[in-house]
């Protein structure tokens, strides 16, 4: 399964070979756990062991409060606030689950930009890469899906507003929004199934994780100084990696801990901080609430549909949100060939770091937009944040391969590492024992996102 | 002699091949529709086609919203200035031009039967006056429309459609 070279699996006793032979499944656990993976990585690389984490609280909770919600429209919110009430820890089971929605899109959006600047998406990570905002496409459907299941009033009118995207395309659009929610308006047989779909969805992610994984494991991971880790033998690319376990188990597990923290923080002491007290009024089709708006993971993008509020030639206002909507995050699948630049990592990168930063400071200013309402000067914010989102990748990308000087990179992982650490000990591939690396141990403390200011929950250790 | 049957049997082998694949092609399609027309609308949600509703409450300058097929439906009992202002206003400065008499449910246009469904995404926009047209303004999305229901300013597309309405009687309209 793995392209880079390791140490196998050697089945030592006469049991341990008897099973080898005929299901060798201790082999596939021992060599995808001792994956040779970069020495240099730095804190942005746990998100995506959160985000698998978070994938199965998700998935835990979720099935369990389906054993007590009911999907129709005259008991579903009533069937919520049973869970809320009634059921035995109920509470809980449901604040992780809302609220794990949310830390869930917290570690995509580091996720997203990690790769963004250490140029992650770039060759040979494509598939990787398309893989993952096939992940985020199916996040965004599962969590919208999820946010309609309580029915209350902005679930209601979240699935009307959603639906209603569809009906902008031309001559099958309204057609097809009326085959989507199973009716003229929203009404049971959308809840019924979006309820479907909202199980099933998670299971397509977890799916599509293992080729995500798979296809990385082929590559080999990237890492912050962006130059490829080397392949001729096993020896030689062990002067560049170390074994995921226990080298980045113990890492991962330390950040889990911090980002955890947080998250029961928030389950505990502000579950509803992230929500719209209009959800805890049931669903009334008569009345929209007087300002509908989406979860705070889909603001950003929101912000862009609502940014074309004219019409460009042919294509009238509402059909132009919606490309704009769907197209930021196309554009983001075609980065690996959008960016001209032989250069990975940012970190060499002098004039693309200035318009990454720009671009995160834009993602959060299009998150404000879209939860003000649209008024004022917010319209005009929204359209110069939605260019500067497409330019990043139509325009800055392309260009700045040709325009910028990068710096001078390291030849070799090993080179870099020892330049970033003068005095760390050898740590070595003994099978996953440490023998005295005393400080060694946390290989991956290196520099933190984008020199020095932390974009996520963890903090260096030491 | 062996040479040709080879090839004989050659042209026969493509042929079953493109004969499998078309007839699996189409079984798979028939197979697969049901899953996908399943989703439509079902027999009980298409039946709800029509309603019949009382106008005769609804006092002049207000307003009543009706269920129909889960949608809201408005039946506005316009005032005089109402009237006159949706009709003075010239077809250049409308979006999507349609004279006031075309949409009121009677000539002289005291009553306005229309979805109250805003043509942009879907919400129910505020009446009695609301917006900068003193007819109705959507919140979702700041679509406005004049005291005719017409798009004057704003995402949404076209004018808030006008449902098929028949006159049963004096007082009483049906919609659909």
């Amino acid at each position: 399964m793995s392209g880079i070279p390791q140490d196998h699996y050697e089945p030592k006793t006469t049991a341990e070979k008897w099973i080898d032979d005929r299901l060798p499944v201790v082999r596939m656990a021992f060599d995808f756990i001792a994956f040779p993976t970069p020495k240099n990585l730095n804190w942005m690389w746990i998100w995506g062991v959160m985000l698998t984490v978070f994938l199965v609280i998700q998935i835990v909770t979720g099935i369990v409060l389906v054993m007590h919600y009911t999907a129709h429209v005259d008991h579903a919110f009533a069937s919520v606030e049973h869970i809320m009430r009634n059921v035995n820890g109920g509470w809980l089971i449901r604040y992780i689950h809302m609220n794990g929605a949310s830390f869930f899109f917290i570690a995509v959006y580091a996720h997203i930009f990690r790769s963004l600047y250490y140029g992650s998406y770039k060759a040979p990570r494509e598939i990787t890469w398309i893989i993952g905002i096939l992940i985020y496409l199916l996040m965004m459907g599962t969590a919208f899906m999820g946010y309609v299941l309580p029915w209350g009033q902005m679930s209601f009118w979240g699935a009307t507003v959603i639906t209603g995207l569809f009906s902008a395309l031309p001559l099958i659009g309204e057609p097809l929004q009326t085959w989507l929610v199973g009716g003229p308006a929203v009404d049971n047989a959308t809840l019924t199934r979006f309820f479907s779909l909202h199980y099933l969805m998670p299971f397509m992610i977890l799916g599509l994780t293992v080729v995500h994984i798979w296809a990385f494991h082929t590559t080999g991971n990237n890492n912050p100084d962006g130059v490829s880790i080397r392949k001729s033998d096993v020896e030689t690319t062990k002067k560049d990696t170390v074994p995921f376990h226990p080298f980045y188990t113990i890492k991962d597990m330390y950040a889990l801990v911090l980002f955890l923290i947080f998250f029961v923080v928030m389950v505990f002491f502000m579950p509803n901080y992230l929500g719209h007290p209009d959800n805890y009024i049931e669903a009334n089709p008569l009345v929209t609430p007087a300002h509908i708006v989406p979860e705070w993971y889909f603001l950003p993008f929101y912000a862009m549909l609502r940014a074309i509020d004219f019409d460009i030639l042919f294509i009238d206002s509402k059909l132009g949100g919606v490309i704009a909507m769907f197209g930021s995050i196309i554009i983001m699948a075609l980065a690996p060939w959008l960016d001209t630049s032989r250069v990975r990592s940012a970190k060499y990168r002098p004039m693309l770091r200035i318009y990454f930063w720009l671009l995160v400071v834009d993602f959060f200013v299009l998150m404000w937009a879209g939860a003000m309402p649209a008024e004022g000067l917010i319209p005009t914010i929204s359209l110069i944040g939605t260019i500067y989102w497409f330019a990043y990748f139509l325009v800055i990308l392309p260009v700045l391969g040709i325009l910028e000087t990068p710096e001078a990179q390291p030849a070799t992982v090993e080179e870099a590492y020892k330049k970033d650490h003068p005095d760390a000990p050898a740590i070595g591939h003994n099978g996953g024992f440490i023998v005295g690396t005393g400080s060694g141990q946390t290989a991956g403390v290196g520099p933190t996102f984008g020199n020095g200011s932390a974009g996520g929950a963890a903090t260096p250790a030491e | 002699m062996a040479e040709t049957e080879t090839e004989h049997d050659d042209g026969r082998r493509d042929f079953l091949f493109v004969a499998t694949a078309a007839t699996g092609a189409v079984i798979g399609g028939a197979a697969v529709w049901p899953l996908v027309d399943q989703m439509n609308p079902s027999a009980d949600v298409l039946a709800l086609a029509k309603i019949r509703t009382s106008i005769a409450d609804v006092a002049e300058g207000s307003q009543v919203r009706v269920l129909w097929q889960g949608k809201p439906v408005f039946i506005r009992h316009r005032t005089p200035e109402e009237i006159s202002e949706a009709r003075d206003v010239p077809m250049a400065d409308l979006k999507d031009p349609q004279t006031d008499e075309d949409r009121a449910l009677d000539p002289e246009g005291k009553y306005l039967v229309m979805l109250g469904v805003c043509t942009h995404l879907g919400c129910v926009p505020l009446g009695d006056g609301a917006g900068d047209y003193n007819g109705w303004f959507c919140p979702c999305h700041g679509s406005h429309y004049d005291t005719s229901g017409r798009i004057r300013k704003g995402p949404a597309p076209r004018n808030l459609d006008v449902p098929a309405v028949a006159m049963i009687d004096d007082t009483t309209i049906e919609i659909g």
